[in-house]
């Protein structure tokens, strides 16, 4: 338990991996993950999610730093975390000769309280696939069985590191409603993802890692706080930018057009948007493919890559 | 290795051990020399062996022929089998996904070695049987020396093959990795040759070799020249050897492909 009496299941301190070679792939993070909530690692391939993730399932020991979870060591204290966590791999690990029957049957006897296989696989969505070879199942196919063992102990706690990348559309919002599901039972989910929408549509609280530190954290809300908004839209010829309303007066803090297209980012978007349409309606201009849009994570997202960049020039 | 004995590994080693005896059966090659090899190679060193005067050593041909057929069983039913496996699960990241589980990594390399290992053991008894049948072995003088020989051979085959699936990147380079220990046991172990015929000091230095005393062990208790000094002796080297592999393995073995 800590002050504000939530208890944390996952509390990482200061957290740093080191590979052989040499390589920082997390080069000190800190943050906790209360019970019952789901917490989204973001950012781009290399950014240390996976390194990350691996850290707290206790598959390598960190080079400094600590991670507790459950109130235990994932590494020194193996025994006492196993049975109650949960752990889906970026890439699954099955014998591509067994099948999803036998895959689920030889996890159950390696998990403490399985539930049965049956109803486990039925619940991925796997149920009319028991007698199919692993290497016969689809890309989408073997990260739900994936996901069906990570569940079979009825985990307190649930590792995902990329649950959906290779699922369709469907199969996505399949494992949405099934992570939201877990969560609502009191289950604990820490997930990474790339994918921005899959954690502004999941995580109550999300970190962005990039080049092994926290960029930011927070809520989703929160994340995207104080990010400029977007708008853009097309001149019919013979209009320039020039011939729009004073921006900067308007909240704009950045525009581009590349002879057709202007995109504006602003901190004002209802001012903004306003006044471009108001001078639009005046001047009988027809304004073409017009979109706008608030704050999103992508637009954090890419804020932090592009700041990190400039730092980095500078 | 307390842990080992407790109820919950006993549950997690059979259902490992049951997907891997699947796994076993459905990779043809692998169970084609596993069975094959440790009961027909030995008949075709039945001329050469003419030619050794094993008479001269008290060892029978029947004899000789047994201690051939478990030792090609070590190498080819257990020990080249488990490189192929310890690594070809290594490579689909099994293993990697293993131990993210509740198995503990003794209990992942003993699981995955525990179909083979018996294959082994019921080849042995199978060969037992038809050596005393069909080429006069006659019965053992000793047969706990040699049931303590078959169970150090089946323990240290195990162990050399994770240790040289340390040293392997994909099942097919395995074929190649495998090769120092299959030609050095079958040539230097008296697997081929019993090592009593050897000139010194060759005969010496070879039964230091890791299989030699296992060999020893089973062919002494079978013709009962083994004195209790010669055992002890014996059983220290075996002891010694899987000792040092142990530890290797706990030092070096890879659960991750190397990318």
């Amino acid at each position: 338990m800590n002050i504000d009496g939530h208890e944390h299941v996952i509390e990482v301190t200061d957290l740093r991996r080191v590979y052989g070679g040499g390589f920082e792939a997390v080069r000190g993070i800190s943050f906790s993950v209360a019970r019952g909530e789901i917490f989204a690692l973001l950012g781009t391939n290399g950014a240390g999610k996976t390194s990350t993730v691996e850290l707290l399932e206790g598959l390598a020991a960190p080079a400094g730093g600590r991670i507790r979870v459950l109130g235990h060591d994932p590494f020194r204290e193996r025994a006492a975390v196993r049975p109650r966590t949960g752990v889906m791999l970026q890439e699954g690990g099955f014998p591509a000769e067994l099948t999803v029957a036998e895959t689920a049957r030889m996890w159950a006897g390696c998990t403490t309280g399985a539930r049965p296989e049956a109803e486990v696989l039925d619940r991925v969505g796997l149920a009319d696939k028991h007698g199919v070879r692993v290497k016969q199942l689809s890309g989408g196919e073997r990260r739900r069985l994936d996901l069906a063992l990570a569940l079979l102990g009825d985990p307190e706690v649930l590792f995902l590191d990329e649950p959906t990348t290779g699922l369709d559309a469907e199969g996505r919002r399949d494992t949405w409603t099934l992570v939201r599901a877990l969560r609502d039972q009191g289950t604990t989910v820490l997930l990474t993802t790339h994918y921005l929408e899959e954690a502004e549509h999941l995580a109550d609280r999300l970190a962005i890692l990039h080049e092994g530190r926290i960029a930011a954290s927070g809520t989703p809300a929160e994340v995207t706080a104080g990010r400029p908004s977007r708008m853009s839209f097309e001149l019919p010829p013979g209009y320039f930018p020039g011939d729009l309303p004073p921006l900067a007066a308007l909240g704009v803090c950045d525009h581009e057009y590349d002879g057709r297209t202007v995109r504006l980012r602003t901190r004002e978007l209802q001012r903004t948007a306003t006044a471009v349409l108001t001078w639009a309606e005046r001047a009988g201009v027809e304004l073409g493919a017009l979109d706008v849009r608030s704050a999103s994570l992508e637009e954090a997202f890419l804020g932090i890559a592009r700041e990190r960049e400039e730092v980095t020039a500078a | 290795m307390s842990t080992v004995l407790t109820t919950p590994s006993v549950r997690r080693l059979r259902a490992l051990a049951r997907a891997e005896l699947s796994l076993l059966g459905r990779n043809r090659g692998v169970v084609v020399t596993a069975l094959l090899v440790p009961l027909l190679l030995p008949f075709s060193m039945r001329p050469a062996l003419d030619h050794v005067d094993l008479e001269k050593q008290g060892i029978s041909v029947g004899a000789a022929m047994l201690t051939a057929g478990i030792g090609f069983s070590f190498l080819f039913a257990v020990y080249s089998a488990l490189v192929n496996a310890y690594v070809a699960r290594r490579e689909e990241l099994v293993l990697k996904r293993l131990r993210t589980g509740e198995l503990t990594d003794t209990e992942i390399l003993t699981g995955t070695a525990l179909p083979t290992l018996t294959l082994g053991f019921a080849q042995a008894l199978v060969l037992c049987a038809a050596c005393v049948a069909l080429l006069g072995a006659g019965a053992p003088k000793a047969p706990y020396l040699s049931l303590l020989g078959l169970v150090a051979g089946l323990v240290l085959s195990a162990a050399l093959a994770a240790l040289t699936a340390t040293v392997t990147r994909t099942v097919e380079s395995g074929q190649v990795t495998a090769l120092p220990v299959v030609f050095g046991s079958m040539i230097g172990s008296g697997i081929m040759v019993p090592t009593e015929v050897m000139p010194e000091p060759l005969a010496s230095v070879c039964e230091l070799l890791p299989l030699s005393p296992a060999i020893r062990l089973v062919r002494g208790g079978w013709t009962g020249q083994l004195s209790a000094y010669e055992a002890l002796g014996a059983l220290a080297t075996a002891l010694a050897w899987t000792v040092v592999a142990v530890v290797a393995v706990r030092r070096w073995f890879r659960w991750e492909p190397r990318r």
